[in-house]
């Protein structure tokens, strides 16, 4: 019989909960009332915890619903006794099911693929890494063919970097950092992906070799920080990659720009009529308690009026694409449950938002293509913030 | 069962292919390589068969492109040994029958009960280099296989679909060379922390070869990438203007009167 304590896989989570016994879990049911797709889940958190428990992992491993967490981080936050679930349990779980030899979904089985051929999730070709920059109008730094000592190293990630979608956005905080001032520079055609917030949903080997080539990679410049608009990657380097003995300051855009409000506000000068409402995302939001920095932006822009849905903060609703939510849509649904975009952008259409702000680069395309669904289109859009910031410059794209 | 698979490299088409100064072959410093998609089919093949009925798989390839990568997935993945066949040039991938030349030798050591090799490659639709190896080890070939059962008394169950969705199912007495469209089950993820083992502990067997390698009688004059005969005409304008122009359009060609 092999249990949570039991098994040489498991031993280490044993020893994230400080002072308990392993696993100290008084089956209180508070993370299986708060997981969004826990009532489609053969095992929701709680049940996955006690059948670990009582001998059946194996049961767990091979269910669907091992593969239906979006890592919304949730059920942790919410944990009484401060288990990590999404960040620790799950990941743990899936990568010792992968281990047995049981097969992922096959969309991420894809993704995993192409992030280790390619370095990046999109399975795009690494020279192509800087054509969102074909049609930049300012200067470029890519310090993979000229070294220099830069203020921002500026992590651009993969959506950011080959999604038609997010490219418009980077240009555009390209512009800002450049109005502000900032000396920066990218890693060109030599950036790789850098994992994810929850390591890299369960393949835990991937991330290893991924911040063993990132550090190999970082070392080699000279930078004050690391900045990236990828909420997913700041929180791997905030949080994870430390543990790997790869420490790096590093800023999600929105603490960066917040902390140069002053300056950034002289530079707001066309007013955004529109009613914005904003989308806290996990990885900065729950996981990282950014909640102040994304609001103050926005409401610094002239003509922005500012109303919150009735889930906000921590206890907003994931878009459903963390935890390699992105790739495994088609298994969620098929095993009985919703896309959470879906329901997000009708809860931001309920509070009369015109525009439903974001921070995220896997929330734009997820967002847009609910609004689709949710009959929404033309009535709620979807902007990242660094737009709205662009246009109030007067730096934007006419995208929109 | 012993079973012997031979695995390709291929062009990753995800990269922009270009053509080299000669104007007659691929850049092949411009191009990364993968595993050849039908030869993924095979080894998957392999390792079913092994853990239905045991046995042993020895992975086959020719030492060209990123072809480590792919022999060290392989190993992870279950195959039991791994021989490389050194190649020495890396401007020009080996032609089929040059491939089958050098396999040949080195499949001839494992004494192989079942050889399994993509039935074709995507640089090579015509999908010779099975046959020819057949030729070579004088075993019978067959090809475009769709899944292989282990069979009684030293045979293989192998099934072919024909045009007009007609399955045939056929007994293949062994040894055989079985050329493989697709396997059972797609080829299956391996985490890479058993890649990363792999790497440090899977030994590659290197197996120099001396085939006779036979003169091309095929020479390529050009390569290049396909011209345009023609280009589409963007109509521009408000929309009174493009409606305009696509009218007349429509009167030009006949379409309407």
């Amino acid at each position: 019989m092999t249990t949570l304590q039991t098994d040489p896989g498991m031993e280490f989570l044993a020893q994230r909960v400080d002072g308990d016994p392993a696993f100290g879990c008084i089956q209180c049911g508070t993370c299986a009332a708060s997981c969004p797709l826990g009532a489609a889940m053969e095992y929701p958190p709680r049940q996955l915890i006690l059948q670990a428990r009582s001998g059946n992992l194996d049961k767990i491993l091979s269910s669907p619903s091992l593969w239906m967490c979006v890592g919304c981080h949730t059920c942790s936050s919410r944990c009484p006794r401060g288990i990590e679930l999404a960040d620790d349990l799950w990941p743990a779980l899936r990568d010792r099911a992968m281990q047995e030899g049981i097969q992922p979904p096959a969309e991420l089985q894809e993704t995993f693929q192409n992030i280790f051929k390619y370095g990046n999730s999109l399975g795009e070709s690494a020279r192509k890494r800087l054509d969102w920059a074909k049609e930049l109008d300012v200067p470029l730094r890519d310090l993979s063919k000229e070294p220099t000592a830069v203020e921002v190293l500026w992590l651009v990630c993969d959506y950011p970097s080959y999604y038609p979608r997010n490219q418009v956005v980077t240009r555009d905080f390209a512009r800002i950092l450049t109005a502000l001032g900032v000396r920066w520079g990218v890693l060109g055609n030599k950036e790789k992906a850098v994992g994810d917030c929850d390591r890299l949903f369960g393949e835990e080997g991937l991330f290893e070799m991924l911040v063993e080539n990132n550090k190999k990679l970082f070392d080699k410049h000279q930078f004050e920080k690391i900045v990236t608009l990828d909420t997913h990657s700041y929180r791997a380097l905030e949080h994870f990659y430390p543990r790997y003995g790869a420490e790096y300051p590093v800023e999600h855009y929105t603490t960066f720009l917040a902390d140069r409000l002053d300056l950034l506000k002289p530079l707001l000068t066309k007013p955004v009529k529109a009613t914005v409402t904003y989308h806290d995302n996990c990885c900065i939001g729950r996981r990282a308690g950014i909640f102040d920095q994304p609001r103050m932006l926005l409401e610094a822009i002239p003509g922005v009026k500012l109303v919150e849905m009735a889930r906000n903060r921590e206890n907003a609703l994931c878009c459903g694409g963390g935890g390699g939510g992105m790739w495994l849509d088609g298994h969620i649904v098929e095993h009985g449950g919703q896309r959470l975009s879906d329901q997000r952008v009708r809860q931001a259409a309920e509070v009369g938002a015109e525009v439903l702000a974001v921070s995220c680069p896997l929330e734009l395309s997820r967002f847009e293509d609910s609004t689709k669904v949710a009959g929404l289109e033309n009535k709620l859009l979807v902007r990242d913030i660094i737009e709205l910031l662009a246009e109030s410059m007067d730096l934007g794209e006419k995208e929109k | 069962m012993n079973i012997a698979v031979v695995v390709r490299q291929v062009p990753d088409l995800v990269e922009p292919l270009e053509i080299d100064a000669s104007g007659a072959a691929l850049d092949v410093d411009e191009v990364e390589f993968l595993i050849n998609e039908t030869d993924d089919h095979a080894l998957e093949q392999a390792l079913l068969l092994k853990e239905s009925g045991g046995g042993s798989i020895t992975v086959v390839a020719i030492d060209f492109g990123q072809v480590d990568d792919v022999l060290y997935t392989a190993a992870a993945k279950g195959a039991d040994r791994i021989v490389k066949i050194p190649y020495d040039d890396d401007d020009r991938p080996p032609r089929p029958a040059e491939a089958a030349a050098m396999i040949a030798e080195a499949v001839k050591d494992i004494d192989a009960e079942l050889v399994l090799v993509g039935s074709s490659a995507h640089d090579e639709l015509e999908g010779v280099l099975a046959p020819l190896l057949a030729l070579k080890l004088e075993l019978p070939y067959l090809g475009v296989i769709r899944g292989v059962k282990p069979g009684e008394g030293g045979s293989v169950t192998a099934f072919k679909e024909f045009p007009g969705a007609a399955m045939a199912q056929m007994n293949v007495k062994l040894p055989a060379v079985l050329g493989i469209l697709a396997a059972d089950q797609p080829p299956r993820y391996v985490p890479v922390s058993r890649i990363r083992a792999a790497m440090k502990s899977t030994e590659f067997e290197e197996k120099e070869t001396a085939a006779a390698v036979p003169e091309p009688n095929v020479t390529v004059l050009r390569m290049h990438h396909p011209e345009p005969s023609g280009r589409a005409e963007m109509l521009t304008g408000s929309e009174d203007e493009v409606a305009a122009r696509l009218a007349e359009i429509l009167k030009e060609k006949g379409v309407v009167q």
